[in-house]
């Protein structure tokens, strides 16, 4: 007899069953007939401990019934998942019927081989200075945008999507994009540039948002690199995929764990947070003998702007990298607010240079984030000391980090840049510094370049 | 038979298995360990991800504990944390990696040149060397007497086996190439010698000041971005070890792929062949199952024993052991143990302890009598880079080189980010005897001169933000500017250029020597009646600050301009 033990938080603990497998998808019916789909997280004995992605809302202990279906959640791929729009369990959101499936993928995926990857060194060029210039991205790497409330990470974004090209290259290119509970305004703002720029036509959306179940996240972003996956690896595009918000994705996660009353880890959420993430952000990059690509972009918000929170402190352990809003930029009013000190890729020094971008690149970045930061420390010196107090150097220092903000990291929302002319611009700042200052930038580059800018 | 399933951990029922058994579970045979007993239940972590695991699947055990496989066909490999090959996985299986997988770690069928070292007739035990096979240029792989083995040889051939053919007979009992032996049993030396002699790194700021010697343990803690891997890279690449076994533990995918296509590209310093012919790599990334990045880190340490035991100094880095003890973590709360401190078992200290022991370096056993070393380089990953916390506090007791990496220099782009304030080296002093031998008799004095420039700098600085720079004397404002050389000059060093990346010890002791005679030559100047603003003009300062790039000749020329220079400065005031 099957009978339900204990409905807690997203939990349902039923007991009496037989021949259920760790990981297996369910589903539970109501006695109304709705079908609820749930994930078992653990068996023992006659008992499975069941979560319930779409919640527990108006679960009675009696009454219900489950379905176990032998396999995980699976996402149905063929080529017409490009142009959908789905929930964040995977079921159509815009009126169309379902994906006459190719195949079906479980979402989970496995881990890609160490020694099937290829190393991510095309450089992306993305029109925006601060990230082409300092922190390059590349393609199949997997760069997240740490942000605060109220910062404009979804416009940086979609620029991002708008802008994003590699040199000489004419191949497949597609926007997987997963919503995770934000608010209805910030998704239509992605779909309504996906639409504007015709992107969406090889874009695959999954939408879970703030009103939708919360559990679901969970599930989601698995959704979403399935397609990614399935995109990049069997029809050899590549896709980039954009994420957001991760917060609500760890918050969820933790409801889980508190519910399951596992020991919790830094600021309740559970120890496994870190691995739990790096399953998905792992599913980026390149493999051997495929043209195709992942390249990914999450978003997360800092709760408080606090770089330490366990959210940004374990993405920023596991991605390549991560681009950091500033506030004290946005403040001044400065688009896009990337504040490049704390701001790092990776990935940089293996995919910028000669024959990829130009053989200054290297050294013009590692001087502008010297002289910029020596330029900070100056500011704050000023406001102890005042102005007067400065050496003829760290006037020139100020300047330049006035300067820099003004020209090099402030752009707008519609300027594409080339990488010759971030280079051109960070040349004509530097001419503010004396000569002798500039020690990360070789003789022989600083002879051949200087005068450019 | 399963009872019960939760994520890594399977309960099962499991009458004839002993503590640490290698068990195959459920339908899909994945790889478990048996962890604890408890009457005839038995707690498994298993290797593989557990999906599709029902309560009654059978459970087999293989009544042998998880052992790893050593031999020739170790060097330039790529393991995962069970020592499977990745490279023959993907053959099989693809670009992902499959459950249930089973692929011998050494090749069954390559034929190895086996040349006998001993004779018939000798007495051998084991340890003793029965003969070698060139496995790479750079490495001859010493067959030795397994364990359990000893006696009189009564056989021992010569010329190409496969590692499961016979090549000699001790006392009876055929003795093959490959060898098993359990991953978490510590192979011991001969006898443990102190630390006395560097393992030479070709970094700065680690070989001249905080150094670690071979057969040491050493530990690089730091924030995310701070720079880690980087160094952990370079050290791989550039120091003077026979043997290096990277361990890349809960880490990322692309960095394992950046050695595999970086090394058999670089050559090494002293030999000119590529690095690859003495690398092994051990690969449990960030996304592989949990329980297998547990045993990463005992995989790497046993093949490295066993390259030690055969007479080399071997070289272990693991990236990172945050990652290892986030392991223990997850299954002591699956086992529902009590927790300790941050959720971590009470039994992290001694774990991390056992693994940096295991460290040293001294007489190997058996015969011909030789010397060995095991140097442990472990990162450390501290949540929000908070270096109160467990596995940081449990590292430093026992790791004897700390190198703090600091999230403000990374920021600034001073690399390697190591914070010369805070780090310390408790080899220091044993291997300034060396250097001060090998190198230049200055050297410990040069060193104690720069710590000592760079330590007034942090007290000046503080001054000076709080009342400006006019406010300090001309002597002072000097050691300002020394210090800013030793930093911008000598302590950074690009990974990335090809001629920094690598210092050797004589240049790194000219370039710091300059730059102290710098500070000597303006004392004396300052003390003359010269202007400090004079001073922070001379001209030689540009190729101070070009020395990093220069050839050790280069350098030495520095020398009479720099004395040129204050000899004019000096005329001219007095003229
Ligand atoms: N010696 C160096 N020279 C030049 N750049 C460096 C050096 N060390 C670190 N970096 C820069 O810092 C970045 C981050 O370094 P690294 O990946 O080693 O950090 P980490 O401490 O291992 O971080 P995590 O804990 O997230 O793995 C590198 O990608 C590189 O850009
Ligand atoms: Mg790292």
């Amino acid at each position: 007899m099957v009978k339900v033990n204990e409905i807690a938080g997203p939990l349902v603990l039923v007991q009496g069953v037989s021949g259920v497998a760790f990981d297996e998808l369910v589903e539970v019916v109501l006695p109304t007939g709705e079908v609820r789909s749930g994930k078992v997280l653990e068996v023992s004995d006659d008992k499975a401990l069941i979560q319930v992605f779409e919640g527990t809302e108006g679960l009675e202990i009696k009454n219900l019934t489950f379905r176990f279906k032998g396999k995980g959640l699976e996402l149905p791929v063929s080529r017409d998942i490009l142009g959908r729009i789905f929930s964040g369990l995977g079921r159509p959101l815009d009126g169309a019927p379902p994906v006459l499936p190719e195949k079906k993928l479980d979402v989970n995926g496995s881990p890609i081989n160490p020694f099937a990857r290829d190393y991510p060194d095309d450089f992306i060029q993305t029109g925006i200075s601060t990230i082409d210039g300092l922190n390059t991205l590349s393609r199949g790497q997997k760069l997240p945008i740490f942000s605060g409330s109220g910062l404009p990470h979804s416009r940086i974004a979609a620029q991002i999507a708008r802008q994003a090209s590699v040199k000489n290259k004419d191949e497949k290119f597609a926007v997987v994009f997963g919503a995770l509970g934000i608010t209805y305004e910030e998704s239509e703002f992605f779909i309504a540039n996906f639409r504007k720029t015709g992107a969406i036509e090889n874009s695959v959306l999954f939408i879970n948002l703030a009103s939708d179940p919360a559990i679901e996240r969970i599930a989601t972003p698995r959704l979403a690199l399935t397609a990614a996956e399935y995109l990049a690896f069997d029809l050899e595009m590549h896709v980039l995929v954009i994420i957001t918000d991760m917060t609500n994705y760890c918050e969820s996660l933790r409801e889980v764990s508190a519910a399951r009353r596992e020991v919790p880890g830094r600021r309740g959420y559970p120890g496994y947070l870190y691995t739990d993430m790096a399953t998905l952000y792992e599913r980026a990059g390149r493999i051997k003998g495929k043209n195709g690509s992942i390249t990914l972009l999450p978003i997360l918000t800092m709760p408080d702007d606090d770089k330490t929170h366990p959210i940004p402190d374990l993405t920023g352990y596991i991605t390549e990298g991560q681009i950091i809003l500033g506030r004290d930029l946005e403040r001044k009013g400065i688009y896009p607010p990337i504040d490049p000190l704390p701001s790092l890729s990776r990935l940089r020094d293996k995919a910028i240079g000669s024959g990829r971008t130009r053989e200054d690149h290297a050294g013009v970045a590692n001087q502008l984030f010297a002289a910029y930061a020596r330029g900070r420390e100056v500011r704050e010196l000023v406001v102890i000391l005042g102005e007067a107090a400065l050496s003829e150097v760290d006037k020139k220092y100020l300047h330049f980090a006035d300067e820099f903000e003004d020209k090099f990291i402030r752009q707008s929302e519609s300027e594409n840049r080339t990488i010759e002319t971030t280079l051109k611009l960070a040349w004509s700042l530097l001419k503010i510094l004396p000569r002798e200052e500039l020690k990360r930038i070789k003789d022989e580059i600083i002879d051949k370049y200087a005068d450019q800018g | 038979m399963i009872k019960k399933v939760a994520g890594p951990l399977v309960i099962a029922e499991l009458t004839e298995a002993k503590k640490a058994d290698l068990v195959f579970v459920g339908k899909q045979r994945l790889i478990g360990e048996v962890i604890e007993l408890r009457g005839s239940s038995a707690s498994i972590q298993v290797y593989e991800e557990t999906a599709g695991l029902k309560v009654g699947d059978p459970v087999e055990s293989t009544g042998a504990p998880l052992s790893v496989e050593l031999g020739p066909g170790m060097i330039g490999a790529i393991f995962d944390g069970i020592q499977r090959p990745l490279d023959k996985l993907m053959l099989q299986a693809g670009a992902f990696i499959p459950r249930g997988l089973y692929v011998d770690p050494l090749s069954r069928t390559k034929k190895w040149p086996f040349v006998p070292l001993a004779a018939i007739g000798d007495e051998v035990k084991e340890g003793d060397i029965l003969g070698t096979v060139q496995e790479t240029a750079l490495v001859s792989h010493k067959i030795m007497v397994p364990p359990g083995i000893s006696g009189k040889i009564e056989k021992l051939d010569s010329g190409d086996f496969t590692i499961e053919e016979t090549i000699a007979v001790v006392s009876g009992r055929p003795v093959a190439m490959l060898q098993k032996s359990p991953v978490r049993r510590r192979r011991r030396l001969g006898k443990k010698e102190p630390v006395s002699v560097p393992l030479v790194t070709g970094q700065r700021v680690v070989d001249t000041l905080f150094p670690i010697g071979k057969g040491g343990a050493a530990c690089v803690p730091g924030p995310f971005g701070a720079g880690k891997t980087v160094i952990q890279h370079q050290f791989a690449k550039w120091s003077d070890a026979d043997i290096i076994v990277y361990v890349g533990c809960g880490e990322r995918g692309n960095e394992m792929t950046d050695v595999l296509k970086e090394f058999p590209e670089l050559k090494d310093p002293k030999s000119g062949r590529p690095l690859m012919e003495r690398t092994i790599l051990i690969a449990n990334t960030s996304n592989m199952p949990i329980a297998a990045r547990e045993a990463s880190v005992y995989t790497g340490a046993a093949i490295a024993e066993y390259f030690r035991d055969m007479g080399y100094h071997v070289a272990l880095f693991a990236d990172s052991t945050s990652r290892w003890a986030e392991a223990l973590r997850e299954m002591s709360g699956r086992l529902e143990e009590m927790p300790g401190e941050e959720g971590y078992p009470a039994y992290l200290g001694s774990r991390l302890a056992d693994f940096y022991e295991r460290a040293g370096g001294g007489r190997c056993q058996g015969k011909p009598e030789r010397d060995g070393s095991l140097t442990i380089i472990g990162s450390v990953s501290p949540p929000g880079g908070d270096l109160s916390e467990p596995v940081v506090q449990n590292t430093l007791r026992v790791a004897k080189v700390f190198w703090g990496l600091d999230e403000t220099l990374a920021h600034k782009r001073h690399f390697p980010a190591i914070n010369w304030l805070l780090s310390y080296s408790l080899y220091a002093d044993n291997l300034g005897r060396y250097f001060n031998e090998k190198v230049s008799e200055n050297f410990s004095r040069l060193r104690q001169q720069a710590l000592k420039l760079l330590a007034q700098e942090a007290d000046l600085e503080e001054i000076v933000r709080l009342v400006g720079l006019e406010s300090i004397s001309p002597k002072e404002q000097l050691v300002l500017f020394v210090a800013k050389s030793l930093r911008e000059d000598f302590l950074y060093q690009s990974a990335f250029d090809p001629v920094d990346q690598y210092s050797s010890l004589g240049k790194q002791h000219l370039i710091l020597q300059t730059i102290l005679d710098l500070y000597q030559l303006g004392e004396k100047a300052l003390g003359l009646g010269v202007e400090i603003e004079s001073i922070r003009k001379i001209g030689v300062m540009e190729k101070i600050a070009r020395a990093r790039f220069s050839t050790e000749a280069e350098i030495l020329a520095i020398g009479p301009l720099l004395t040129d220079e204050f000899n004019n400065l000096r005329s001219g005031k007095n003229g």
